[in-house]
């Protein structure tokens, strides 16, 4: 490969899957499934395949110098405002593409077996690779408009994905709420883009990207005095994208898409691009205190919030799908603490633990003849061998056991808020993980132990799923295995890879946060190293345990869990069933009072009340007197109108003429 | 060669005229009247390339200019030309037009030769109103425009039609009315129509703010601006297909595109005065207009009230008065006239089929249209402002220059309710796409529906491609109405690329002195072409 020629592969890894969707959108069914479905794989795969060669080109970069650019025209280009069409790529996003083709090649491959019988076959697969087109977009946009664009681009794929099958009123109802609970978020984005822009503006020299991240980073001085609100702002959007509260809301509804959506979008990819957005912003979040801090609670508070309300849920994908927010809430708490690294680090082992679960639920669900709720499951371990094999890997990897890639992940995140002296959070992310193997355990026992519960007519369907499916399950799982080992810390004799080579990208972040163990003083670090060994040893036990009180209640001790539900009058595990009712507040406050104002006040009052009634009263007048006039002519030609009224212009002008 | 470009502006006006004139004449057969206007409409839009293609985009001033005395000794003239904002609203007429005469094929069946006449007759006054520089001329055009949509609406029409042309008719007669008493006491200041003597004219400040409020009233009732609104509901709810498609698609901007070319530029006082007020009533239009158009039953007076909105949005951006902000409010005209031009053609397709357009009688109707649906979503996602589609460059543009406006007062404050229309319009348009098109098939009536045949995708197809190609390359129109942006608000004292470091330095050029008007005016003569 010659050295120059490797950026204009950046627009390719873009531009391929976008062909792909092309292809299947507009033929669609006059396509045959298996052309439609290998052109999908193909167009992913070859944009992972790209990702690869590009990603090789960075590793031979000297660790400072890993930077390639590829602008491929002028977007929007009017005064001294300027947004390139182009990409970019750095050790943060070489990342993001691995995570974002890789997993999204697996999936594609996956759906192939998932939705064989589906109608909307190619559609799906459209849909599918216009959803890589945009998240590449996102993660390879050269400026914050360009993601911007992917931001968008991704809600709409997942609108159309959470919607896909519409035929159901409810899942349309998730799709639209999706998108509009996004457009929230996009608004408080949109104020922060116009925010670093008009700051920057005035000082900008002609054809300097105005949103580009380089830009960006050379100005921060500029920047320095409206940090904390820009980032706040940012922050909004992320809540948004990234279902942290008040704005999750969305995403335990759009399980109403495809299983192997929730697998890609809803868990793996699209859900990170908030972190993956405040990750990118570092430079301006560690400027401001205020907005970290704020980062960090929110994440914390979403870990523990969603964690609980996953401890009850009966439906398979729910319990993933607020397990996908808590841990959305572990990035941010990442993040929150400065250390963004270690937050793309989880965002990386999420998603491969996050897909494996979804995918492997999906082939329950698949084996179940459709069937969600696991009060009706059990019993699967031996029937379905492959999938259980998978999904215990993944439950072991999400509750953080050693050697598993959550472990590594999500203890270096817990030891990050420790060391940055936030206790009180490092408490909650601790208490959250308990809850989290806990949870998981439960739905393990309640799927694939004990006797199953289905009618006979079910029972005699199920089977394991085809290769096509149990495949991207296999490799998942070795992915959930081993995929932390490449942050293997120092404490434990490792070489923290994945940390140093993210380094270059969030340098300022670290030294701006003193949060770096290892650049501190001697003692500084062999005191840490103890507690860093306390506090690991510690959240293993307590995953364990959680895992193991989980399988005791679920399989042995059945009376207790029914205990809880009557306990206190049944009140804790109603609130909790029923997610605080959340839902029901935001309908009761905004949409119900919204709606009854805009139909009521604004249309009928004021709309056609006062303005139409009182102040056109007057001409409503004359229009009675106009109309009854015309009425004589109703029964006329046209061309009578017609030629009346050039006659009269013509007279005028005629008049006008000859009287000057 | 040099005849036709000597004389395109006329030409390009005038032909659907002529059109027109033959169509109430010799043609009478029904077959024959539609291919007439169409071949008419379509060597109109040819010859308005040539504009396109022969236009200096490095100029301010006007172009293609054609002058001569006209009415009394020469103090009226018949004068037309063209800048880059006038080119290209002028070339969303010329391109609007072919397709909204295909799209009536089906739909217009009495009266066809009278029903496209008025069409042309229209396009000619809808350009002239581009084109004019002379103003009684363009108080001509203006007028002109409202007879043949006064009869296209009021014979064509619905049940109220009636009730809803004279509505139109006279609310925008009002308006206009106004706005006469003030060109005469311009023309007898300056002793011509010439739009560049009253550009040189030292008006007073308090003449100013009088001049100003009787042409803004004028053009905020055709825009609509609120609360001046409510005919137009009506107007497109009673209005035929076609109707719909030119009112919201041109006829709606003449209103900002007066308020640009002369309201602003020939009374700076006035501006300075009244744009913190103009603006609240443009943020109110934008949020009002949005949760009015949420509650609506009828699909059509859904999409009118959600131009209330989307123009809202335009005026803001006329009115941030920021060159940034004014382009993106003209691009937001080109947007809104694709997309919601493309939205009526869509609301009549299912109208043709079923003759009612309550939400309620839909539902499911992808099944059964899925190529509709398709093109009803691209439609959606343009109104919606999704980013690379048209509508996303116009808001984008609009609310940054707000939002960075040092002239406007509390223009932030604006621009952060103004983004609430983000949300807002995902809201309304979304949740309506939802209960026409997706769930099950509910309703036997939609069951045995036809999909979208050949001719209304013709008709469907050049819009969604210029909607997808102006969102990806905006510069196709932003390259043409550049350096005419700055011309035309060079009256404004507002300064083009060299935003000055502090606001104070700012204040003090854009503030005249109060009562002496602005000293600085640049000429806008006409050099000859």
């Amino acid at each position: 490969m010659e050295s120059h020629s490797t950026e204009i592969l950046l627009r390719w890894i873009v531009l391929i899957p976008l062909l792909g969707a092309a292809v299947n959108g507009l033929l669609n069914r006059k396509l045959p499934r298996q052309v439609a479905g290998l052109l999908a794989c193909t167009t992913v795969g070859i944009s992972f395949a790209l990702s690869i060669v590009v990603f090789l080109r960075l590793l031979g970069m000297e660790a400072e110098h890993r930077f390639l650019t590829d602008t491929v025209a002028t977007w929007i280009g009017y005064g001294n405002l300027s947004v390139d069409l182009g990409f970019a790529i750095d050790p943060l996003n070489a990342v993001m593409a691995l995570v974002v083709t890789g997993i999204g090649f697996l999936i594609h491959v996956y759906s192939l077996g998932y939705m064989a019988h589906d109608q909307g076959f190619q559609r799906f697969f459209a849909y599918l690779n216009l959803f890589i087109f945009s998240m590449m977009t996102l993660v390879l946009g050269e400026n914050l408009l360009m993601l911007f664009v992917g931001w968008e681009g991704v809600g709409l794929c997942s609108y159309l994905l959470i919607s896909f099958w519409f035929n159901d009123e409810a899942n349309a109802a998730a799709g639209k709420k999706a998108f509009i609970v996004n457009r929230i978020g996009d608004f408080g984005f949109l104020i922060g883009m116009f925010l670093i822009g008009a700051t920057l503006l005035p000082h900008l020299q002609g054809g300097e990207g105005l949103f580009s991240f380089q830009t960006l980073q050379h100005h921060t001085d500029l920047l320095a005095p409206v940090a904390t609100v820009i980032c706040l702002l940012l922050f909004v959007g992320a809540t948004g994208k990234s279902a942290q509260i008040p704005l999750y809301i969305w995403l335990p509804d759009a399980m109403a898409g495809p299983t192997p959506v929730s697998a890609l979008i809803h868990a793996a990819t699209m859900v990170t691009a908030g972190v993956y957005m405040i990750a990118r912003m570092n430079f301006l979040f560690v400027m401001s205190d205020t907005a970290m801090l704020v980062v960090a609670i929110v994440g914390a508070a979403t870990a523990i919030f969603a964690s609980s309300i996953a401890l009850v849920q009966n439906d398979i994908k729910k319990v993933l799908a607020y397990s996908t927010v808590s841990q959305l809430g572990y990035m941010m708490l990442a993040c929150g603490v400065g250390a963004f690294g270690v937050g793309i680090f989880h965002v990386m082992t999420h998603a491969f633990f996050k897909a494996l679960l979804f995918l492997g639920s999906g082939s329950v669900i698949h084996a179940m003849s459709d069937e969600q709720d696991m009060r009706v499951m059990g019993g699967l371990k031996n029937k379905l061998p492959i999938t259980y094999w998978t999904f215990l890997i993944g439950t072991l990897a999400i509750a953080g056991v050693f050697p598993a890639a959550g472990f590594f992940s999500k203890d270096e995140i817990l030891w990050k808020a420790w060391s940055s002296g936030h206790h009180i959070l490092w408490g909650v992310g601790f208490l959250a993980a308990g809850m989290t193997a806990f949870y998981m355990m439960r739905l393990v026992a309640m799927t694939f132990y004990g006797q199953n519960r289905a009618s006979a007519e079910v029972k005699s369907h199920i089977h394991e799923s085809p290769a096509t499916m149990t495949i991207p399950l296999i490799v998942l799982a070795g992915l959930a295995l081993v995929g932390g080992w490449i942050g293997w810390p120092h404490f434990l004799g490792g070489g923290a890879w994945f940390e140093a080579w993210l380094e270059p990208v969030f340098s300022g972040g670290h030294a701006a946060h003193g949060a770096v163990v290892h650049s501190a003083g001697e003692a500084h670090v062999a005191h840490d190293v103890a507690m860093e060994w306390t506090l690991a040893g510690a959240s293993l036990a307590w995953g364990i345990l959680g895992l193991g009180v989980g399988w005791f209640i679920y399989t042995k001790k059945l009376a207790t869990a029914d205990s809880f539900k009557k306990f206190a009058g049944g009140f804790p595990h109603r609130v909790l069933l029923n997610k605080y009712y959340v839902d029901e507040g935001y309908e009761a406050a905004f949409i119900r009072p919204g709606f009854r104002l805009s139909k009521t006040v604004l249309w009928k009052v004021i709309d056609a009340g006062v303005i139409d009634g009182l102040l056109v009263n007057g001409a409503a007048l004359v229009v009675a007197v106009v109309g009854s006039v015309l009425r004589i002519f109703q029964n006329g030609m046209v061309r009578f109108y017609a030629w009346s009224f050039t006659i009269g212009v013509t007279v005028f002008i005629l008049y006008l003429s000859f009287s000057g | 060669m040099s005849f036709i470009n000597d004389h395109i502006l006329t030409l390009v006006t005038f032909v659907p005229l002529a059109g027109s004139l033959a169509l109430w004449t010799v043609i009478r057969r029904d077959g024959l009247a539609r291919i007439f206007a169409l071949v008419v409409a379509l060597i109109d839009f040819v010859l308005s390339l040539h504009l396109w293609f022969h236009f200096d985009p490095g100029r301010g001033d006007d172009q293609f200019v054609e002058r001569f005395a006209w009415l009394l000794s020469g103090e009226v003239t018949y004068h037309l030309g063209m800048d880059g904002i006038s080119l290209v609203l002028a070339l969303l007429t010329t391109f609007l037009g072919p397709l909204v005469i295909l799209s009536t094929w089906s739909a217009i069946t009495k009266r066809v030769p009278g029903f496209l006449g008025f069409v042309l007759f229209l396009q000619t006054a809808m350009l002239g109103t581009f084109f004019a520089r002379d103003m009684l001329l363009f108080y001509v055009f203006w007028e002109a425009m409202l007879i043949p949509m006064y009869f296209i609406i009021g014979i064509w029409g619905g049940q109220r039609r009636i009730y809803a042309s004279v509505k139109f008719f006279i609310f925008t007669m009002v308006g206009s009315v106004f706005m006469l008493v003030g060109i005469l006491w311009l023309f007898f200041q300056a002793g011509s129509m010439a739009l560049t003597d009253f550009l040189n004219l030292q008006i007073g400040h308090e003449q100013q703010l009088w001049l100003f409020a009787a042409f803004f009233l004028a053009f905020a009732i055709k825009v609509p601006v609120f609360p001046l609104h409510t005919w137009l509901p009506d107007a497109h709810v009673e209005a035929p297909t076609a109707g719909s498609v030119i009112l919201a698609g041109v006829l709606l901007k003449m209103g900002t595109y007066g308020m640009l070319r002369f309201a602003m530029p020939l009374f700076p006082d006035g501006v300075t005065f009244f744009a913190p007020a103009i603006s609240i009533l443009a943020v109110i239009g934008i949020i009002y207009g949005a949760l009015v158009a949420m509650v609506q039953p009828d699909v059509k007076k859904l999409v009118a009230y959600s131009s209330v909105s989307h123009l809202g949005f335009v005026v803001l951006g006329l009115f941030s008065l920021t060159p940034m902000g004014v382009a993106g409010g003209i691009f937001q005209m080109l947007a809104h006239g694709l997309s919601t031009g493309a939205l009526f053609l869509l609301v009549g397709v299912i109208y043709d089929r079923r003759h009612t357009r309550e939400i309620s009688e839909f539902g499911g109707l992808a099944h059964q249209m899925p190529l509709y649906a398709t093109f009803f979503m691209i439609a959606t996602l343009a109104s919606v402002g999704l980013p690379i589609l048209a509508g996303f460059i116009g808001e984008f543009m609009i609310l940054f220059g707000t939002f960075h406006s040092s002239t406007l007062v509390h223009a932030k404050l604006f621009a952060i309710l103004a983004a609430t229309g983000v949300v807002l319009g995902a809201i309304y348009m979304f949740w309506m796409y939802q209960r026409v098109f997706l769930g099950k098939l509910s309703n036997d009536k939609n069951r045995n529906l036809p999909d979208l045949n050949l001719r209304e995708i013709v008709v469907l197809v050049p819009i969604l491609v210029f909607i997808f190609w102006l969102g990806v390359q905006p510069g196709f129109i932003l390259d043409k109405i550049e350096t005419s942006v700055e011309h035309v608000l060079a009256p404004l004292g507002v300064e083009q690329h060299h935003e000055s470091q502090t606001s104070e330095s700012h204040h003090a050029r854009i503030l005249p002195a109060g009562g002496t008007g602005s000293p600085n005016f640049v000429v806008l003569e006409a050099e000859s072409h």
